[in-house]
């Protein structure tokens, strides 16, 4: 079933069929790198309206509560309703607004969150750009994400959402450090930074969260305040600061912002996929089915824990982040290092 | 050479988390607070001076929504000081019911403290379990006095009714459950470190530093003065039951929180011995139908949930009174937020105003 349904043989067939109406093998490159483009983008639409609708039910039930159950059959068009009321809704600018900084802003922080898609495994040699730098291209742009931020905060000319701006600034930066940290653990067991090595090595041995645990923790722990939730959230700490850089924004202009986060979230589940838990292989089911399925498990995971604890404040956080988790990457590194030669040596 | 500036934030009286319309208006310099001056009035409802054109009883669901979320208390309060002033005898079974609505109120009161402080912290799973168990206490309160907020039930001379049949099995069920909810709070709050962190050695206040502020109640004890109206001065009849006044040993926001939480229990052991000594009898002493108190004037206070309600009633021989004055505890512990902001940060001070837990109901009046 894996070669009969997987997304390898769909992008054969379409390059057949597309040969067969466009001159020469360029058009047809471009016809299916455009196709690509539409397909990501259809899938991060896609996951955006689904997980926001998992989310509230899944935050529903965890609070004893149903969750949007009265728009369609268990609320399932909960979501498209809410996009059309957002569509509705007055376009507000701040008068004192930097207005092209606060405009961009939003569409800014989306670009970062789309691009890292294409660096993924959606299934065997399904990967819209197979780069042989692919988890540094996947680093590198999601840290663009951080300048977004801080230009709403700034542009919005309002001091809670400049206090939330600069919050987020300080956040992200210090928490990357971390992560990359973590991810770089995983190169080094790869020996490379392409994504599909990455996963064909996995598939050869065994998942990397079992031979980097620690990594994988390090790994959940800073993608939650890369993407700023609980309990990571004092950027958009609603009882302190109403909604932090994002307080101006109404209507599509937040939409998109909201969107941007969902994206986020999808992203960094399937950065986690991909490094730890094996990417899109898996027996019989076809290899988008695995991946789509270990994201599941990783957006529940992150859904989970936002769920449950309480908000750091932004000292403990600075410091949690620096002190802690920053040595332990780097402990984690040495101790990869020393077990890769061990393995070597005795080989 | 720029230099940095202060600036002024106002967490206005429309904020998510400044329990009512309170409004604090805090100079920063970055995120340090400098000075937090809080604004009340927003829900000011003159009611001290609407009591002078009510007649004694017609005061009392006036009572009710000072402190809108301990109404029970209020009540208790009023009641009990036309009583003292009109030297009025309340039947047994009427005092015990009277033990038995305070302590609950102060649980659910309680409850109401716990899950706002955890959605100010970010906890929102917390907040709603919270919630879940307090809907019990308003369901018992349902029962008995057909309203769930602002109760009108304990009235001059005794309470409105006796409680139906299925009042003290439903209260017995209640306590019941009650060891397992506290266990699920300790573990989702209480021993979750990150609320810790958030909460220990912030804002200390040293027990002579909150005798000199007036402050009373929980937030006194949990600065370590012993002091609770319930031992010292017993109003009613607590001096039958056996209990014990938790207090706190640093004077920090956590141990606001602690002091709270153990009160809770504290209550639970107090309304059992009063449903175990439930007497059978009358509801309602023998008072006549205008109430109509000697000229003179009284003062009663009793331990509120947030600390000590004072109720000063001037007399001048008519079925109206002269003068009202409620020693409103939330309006004196207020005071403390700008001593202790000090030097905090933006989100402690949420934190303060959180275990503070003031009531704008009975801060403005």
């Amino acid at each position: 079933m894996n070669d009969i349904v997987s997304l390898n043989m769909a992008m054969e067939w379409l390059r057949g069929l597309l040969a067969g109406w466009l001159p020469g093998a360029f058009w047809v490159d471009l016809a299916m790198a455009l196709v690509g483009v539409a397909a990501i983008f259809g899938v991060i639409s896609g996951a955006a309206v689904v997980f926001v609708y998992v989310e509230r039910k899944i935050c529903g039930y965890m609070q004893v509560r149903i969750g949007p159950n009265r728009v369609g059959p268990f609320g399932l068009l909960q979501t498209t309703a809410d996009m059309i009321k957002l569509m509705s809704k007055e376009d507000i600018i701040p008068c004192g607004a930097d207005k092209w900084a606060w405009i961009l802003a939003p569409i800014l922080l989306f670009i970062p969150a789309a691009g890292v898609y294409a660096v993924f495994p959606f299934d065997n040699q399904a990967i819209f750009a197979d780069v042989n730098i692919g988890v540094f291209y996947v680093v590198a742009l999601s840290s663009q994400a951080t300048l977004p931020f801080f230009m709403a905060g700034w542009a919005s000319n309002s001091k809670y959402a400049l206090i939330g701006g600069m919050r987020t600034a300080a956040q992200m930066i210090s928490y990357e450090v971390p992560m990359v940290f973590a991810i770089l653990a995983i190169v080094m067991m790869a020996g490379s930074m392409r994504i599909s090595d990455i996963v064909a090595v996995q598939q050869q041995g065994v998942w990397f969260i079992c031979l980097q645990p620690l990594a994988f923790v390090l790994y959940v722990i800073t993608a939650t305040a890369e993407i700023n939730r609980a309990p990571f959230n004092l950027v958009e700490a609603e009882s302190e600061l109403v909604a932090g850089p994002f307080t101006e924004y109404t209507g599509m202009r937040w939409a998109l912002f909201y969107l941007s986060e969902y994206a986020n979230l999808l992203a960094v589940s399937a950065i986690a996929a991909t490094l730890f838990l094996g990417g899109w292989a898996g027996p019989w089911l076809p290899g988008w089915a695995w991946f789509f399925l270990k994201i599941g498990f990783m957006v529940y995971l992150f859904l989970w824990i936002s769920w449950t604890f309480p908000r750091f404040r932004i000292d403990h956080m600075m410091a949690f982040g620096w002190k802690v988790l920053l040595p332990l990457a780097l402990g984690n590194i040495m101790l990869t290092g020393i077990g890769i030669y061990i393995f070597k040596t005795l080989n | 050479m720029p230099k940095a500036q202060t600036y002024i934030l106002n967490m206005g009286p429309q904020h998510p988390s400044t329990h009512g319309v309170l409004q604090v208006v805090l100079e920063l310099d970055g995120e340090k607070i400098i000075k937090a001056v809080p604004q009340m009035g927003y829900l000011h409802r003159g009611i001290e001076k609407l009591a002078e054109s009510r007649t004694y009883p017609q005061f009392i669901p006036y009572t009710d929504r000072l402190d809108y979320v301990s109404a029970m208390g209020n009540n208790l309060g009023y009641c009990q000081t036309v009583e003292k002033l009109m030297q009025i005898e309340v039947p047994e079974r009427a005092q015990y019911l009277r033990v038995i609505m305070a302590e609950l109120n102060r649980i659910a009161s309680h409850l109401l403290f716990m899950s706002s402080l955890a959605i100010d912290l970010g906890a929102t799973t917390a907040m709603i379990y919270g919630f879940r168990d307090r809907e019990d206490i308003l369901d018992l309160f349902d029962m008995v006095s057909g309203a769930r907020l602002t109760y009108n039930y304990i009235r001059i001379g005794g309470v409105m009714a006796d409680v139906p049949v299925e009042f003290v099995p439903a209260v017995q069920r209640f306590l019941d459950k009650f060891p397992a909810m506290m266990a699920e709070y300790e573990n989702i709050l209480m021993g979750n470190e990150i609320l810790q962190a958030r909460l220990k050695n912030i804002a200390v206040l040293s027990g002579e530093q909150a005798l000199a502020f007036g402050l009373t109640g929980p937030l006194l004890r949990a600065s370590g003065v012993d002091y609770d109206i319930r031992k010292i001065e017993p109003y009613g009849i607590y001096d039958r039951f056996d209990f014990s006044v938790p207090l706190g040993k640093t004077g920090d926001n956590f141990d606001r929180y602690v002091v709270r939480m153990q009160e809770m229990t504290e209550s639970v052991k107090i309304i059992q011995q009063a449903i175990d000594q439930l007497p059978t009898g009358e509801v309602m002493a023998k008072v006549p139908k205008l109430i109509k108190p000697p000229a003179g004037d009284v003062y009663h206070r009793i331990e509120n949930s947030r600390g000590e309600l004072g109720y000063y009633i001037v007399s001048d021989g008519t079925p109206k009174p002269y003068r009202v004055h409620v020693r409103r505890p939330s309006f004196i512990n207020l005071q403390m937020l700008d001593k202790v902001c000090r030097g905090l940060m933006i989100a402690d001070a949420v934190a303060v105003l959180a275990v503070l837990d003031p009531l704008m109901g009975e801060v403005d009046c």
